[in-house]
């Protein structure tokens, strides 16, 4: 790939505006995608927080520090704002700094969209979080939200979160269009779609997926805020409705939606093992079809979380098998990582650390999925910590991992300097060590019975309740640590070059670090 | 600069696209209702039943009562027996006892359920006091019957029918002015 590079000094007065209104009007990607990045990560702390609250209550058996309603608020405002708020967001963020400079494009497609997108998401969080400080209290349904604890037995603050689920909604569905128009529109000439980096193409297909079920989540609650204002009854059974609809409707935003939280990071990762393996990618169109499969499969099987409310046999049977089926393949990918690296000549910098991590981590978490996909052990793990367990080793070491092995990537691009390759390191082993200890144990407790959502529990799960809560009481401080390193890198460090990996390949690379405020206003040729 | 559609056209039909998608969103309330009326699934019992059907008197079906109050309701509610046994194909009828102990006016509907869930679409109601609401003035008591035929083409392996009833309370949506009680 040779690359004519063109900026700088020759248009005049086209760097940053000055001061605050910089960042409220701007319309570049990369500005745009920093403020995602430190929206994500203050969402990511602040979820992080009430994550604390629920490991400190949950420290001991018995009730000790918080009310059980507040917990309720705690467990639910920690799943809402991690995944509306900061693996999502955080998504997005690297979709704006990133796929514009890995398909040679001067910028989003629709950079005023792309403003407006990022700005409903503050004004969205302010007015979730701010129900908290309510008379009756944030929303406590969990971030499932099911019908009719959602409805009939909500507290009165669950308008505000309908409408902040529609802000970001809304949003999503925006940086989606933007993304999709981008990647179609933008290409640099000879950049053909099969020759784009896995990171683009895996956003590429997640961005359908959100335009395909953000829609419906949007009329989910919007069919909820009919039933507790309009007296209408879609699923109040007293009315003629079900509840049950509730949670067909929910998942089939929901199942998608967990994808569209995991393949982006597998974009990322495909493009970090090869790196640091000295090797190009391993099967690159299987994965693409891969990933394909994965979405496609994501919408016949939203009823596996749905194995105990009694939908008939045949359906547990096509659920299960669907689900079953979605391993093939997810075992493609894994498969076509470890064969990167297998006789590559691999470093461990800290973006492969985390990214080998997350390929080991991920798969324990997909064949936790298995296990709760064969539907008659459902019966037994359903709503138990198993669940808990399973959930958090695809989204921690999965896309947590992901997005933290793309940022030490992706930092000497930002900032122009190298972050310090030993506080990396640490942050690694200890967010390594803390997550285990924190949700391994999660899995014995779950199998024997311990149910999730719940202040309190039996005195046979206390010693692995509070591994589990020294584990995350670990990992959480670290993220702290994080936030060090990355203004360590961001304030000064090693100069970093235009290519700071040797085995890097793609666009990015081809212009000075830290990346110039206007990039490819002329188009590379990509040969 | 690519082969692809104008920019304007592509960001045109991604908004369709999500219109259609919220459009199908509140298009799953009527397929969900559909497909549990085609398959008889969950429980979901039909509307009034017309047909009339032979006694198979070779056979007999357990038929279990229950009455439950919905959270928040406080009328009295049951049937007059626990269970009956029944023969394919002929009418039965079952009396259920309402009772409004409150000094209010109040409206009730009551939501019936059939375990197990494949044999709903095999119970039919000629008559239920689930077709219609209840008014029932403070302290008035009334007896409402359910008339039903356990279908004679329901599969040999059930042998044992429950029929459950929730009664909601729905003063609040449907003013209890009507005097229609015990319809
Ligand atoms: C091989 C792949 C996977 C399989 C077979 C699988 C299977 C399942 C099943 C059957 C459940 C329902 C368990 C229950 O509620 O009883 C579940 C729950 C869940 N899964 Fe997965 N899963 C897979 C991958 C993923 C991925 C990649 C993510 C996200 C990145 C994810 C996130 C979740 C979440 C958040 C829940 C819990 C939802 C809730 O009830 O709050 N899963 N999974
Ligand atoms: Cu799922």
């Amino acid at each position: 790939m040779s690359t004519v590079i063109d900026h700088g000094h020759a248009d005049h007065a086209h760097g940053p505006a000055k001061g605050l209104m910089r960042w409220v009007l701007t319309t570049n990607h990369k500005d745009i995608g920093t403020m995602y990045l430190w929206f994500a990560f203050t969402m990511f702390l602040l979820g992080g927080s009430f994550a604390m609250v629920i490991r400190a209550e949950l420290f001991q058996p018995g009730l000790q520090i918080v009310e059980p309603a507040f917990f309720n608020q705690m467990t639910t405002m920690h799943g809402l704002i991690m995944v509306f708020g900061a693996v999502m967001p955080a998504f997005v963020g690297l979709a704006n700094w990133m796929i514009p400079l890995m398909i040679g494009a001067p910028d989003m497609a629709l950079p005023r969209m792309n403003n407006f997108s990022f700005w409903l998401l503050p004004a969205a969080f302010l007015l979730l979080v701010s129900t908290l400080f309510s008379p009756g209290g944030g929303p406590n349904f969990g971030w499932t939200f099911y019908a009719p604890l959602s409805t009939t037995y909500a507290p009165e603050s669950v308008t505000f979160f309908i409408f902040a689920i529609h802000l970001m909604g809304i949003s999503s569905i925006m940086g989606a269009i933007n993304v999709v128009a981008t990647i179609l529109n933008l290409r640099a000439p000879g950049m053909t779609l099969m020759k784009m980096p896995l990171f683009v193409w895996t956003w590429l297909i997640t961005a359908f997926l959100l335009i395909a079920v953000m829609p419906v989540l949007a009329g989910c609650v919007t069919m909820m805020l009919m039933d507790i204002h309009f007296g209408t009854s879609f699923f109040s059974a007293a009315g003629g409705g079900d509840p049950v609809l509730f949670q067909h409707v929910f998942w089939f935003f929901g199942h998608p939606e967990v994808y569209i939280m995991i393949l982006p990071a597998f974009g990322a990762v495909s493009s970090i093992i090869p790196t640091f393996s000295r090797k190009p990618l391993f099967g690159y169109t299987s994965m693409v079809y891969a990933t394909a499969s994965i979405a496609f499969l994501s919408f016949i099987v939203w009823a596996h979380h749905m194995f105990v409310v009694g939908i008939p046999l045949v359906g547990e049977l096509f659920f299960m098998y669907a689900t079953l089926l979605i391993a093939v393949p997810t075992g493609v990918k894994v498969f076509n990582w470890v064969s990167t690296m297998w006789q590559g000549s691999l470093t461990f910098e800290t973006p492969m650390l985390f990214a080998v991590a997350f390929v080991i981590l991920f798969t324990i978490g997909g064949f936790s999925g298995l296990m709760l996909a064969i539907a008659p052990a459902d019966f037994q793990y359903h709503d138990t910590y198993f669940v808990v367990a399973h959930f958090h080793y695809v989204l921690v070491p999965g896309a947590i991992f992901g997005i933290f092995a793309s940022a030490y990537y992706w930092l000497p691009k930002w900032t122009g300097h190298m972050y310090d390759e030993t506080l990396g390191k640490l942050h690694f082993w200890l967010s390594f060590v803390g997550m285990n200890l924190a949700f391994f144990p999660m899995h014995f407790v779950g199998l024997a019975g311990m149910p999730r959502r719940i202040p309190d529990y039996n005195l046979q799960f206390a010693d692995f309740n509070m591994v589990s809560s020294v584990g995350a009481f670990m990992f959480g401080a670290t993220q702290i640590f994080f936030l060090f390193i990355v203004i360590k890198c961001i304030r000064g460090g090693t100069p970093a070059p235009a290519k700071p990996w040797d085995g890097a390949e793609g666009l990015e690379w081809s212009v000075p670090s830290p990346a110039p405020y206007h990039t490819f206003t002329t188009p590379p040729e990509v040969k | 600069m690519n082969t692809s559609v104008p920019l304007k056209r592509l960001v045109t039909r991604l908004l369709i696209l999500v219109l259609a998608m919220f459009a199908f969103g509140f298009a799953l309330v009527p397929i969900y209702d559909v497909m549990c009326k085609a398959f008889g699934i969950n429980g979901k019992t039909a509307g009034q039943y017309e047909g009339e059907q032979i006694v198979d008197p070779s056979r007999q079906v357990r038929v279990q009562f229950l009455s439950t109050n919905a959270i928040d309701m406080v009328w009295e509610f049951h049937s007059k027996a626990d269970e009956i046994v029944v023969n394919p194909g002929a009418v039965n009828e079952m009396l259920f006892v309402a009772y409004n102990p409150t000094d209010k006016p109040m409206t009730a509907q009551a939501i019936p359920s059939i375990s197990p869930a494949e044999a709903a679409m095999y119970f039919h109601k000629t008559e239920c006091f689930c077709f219609t609401q209840q008014v029932l003035q403070p302290g008035e008591r009334i007896e409402m019957p359910v008339r039903f035929i356990v279908d004679r083409a329901m599969p040999k392996d059930v042998k044992h029918l429950t029929l459950a009833y929730t009664l909601f309370d729905i003063t609040a949506r449907q003013a209890p002015v009507a005097a229609n009680s015990g319809g």
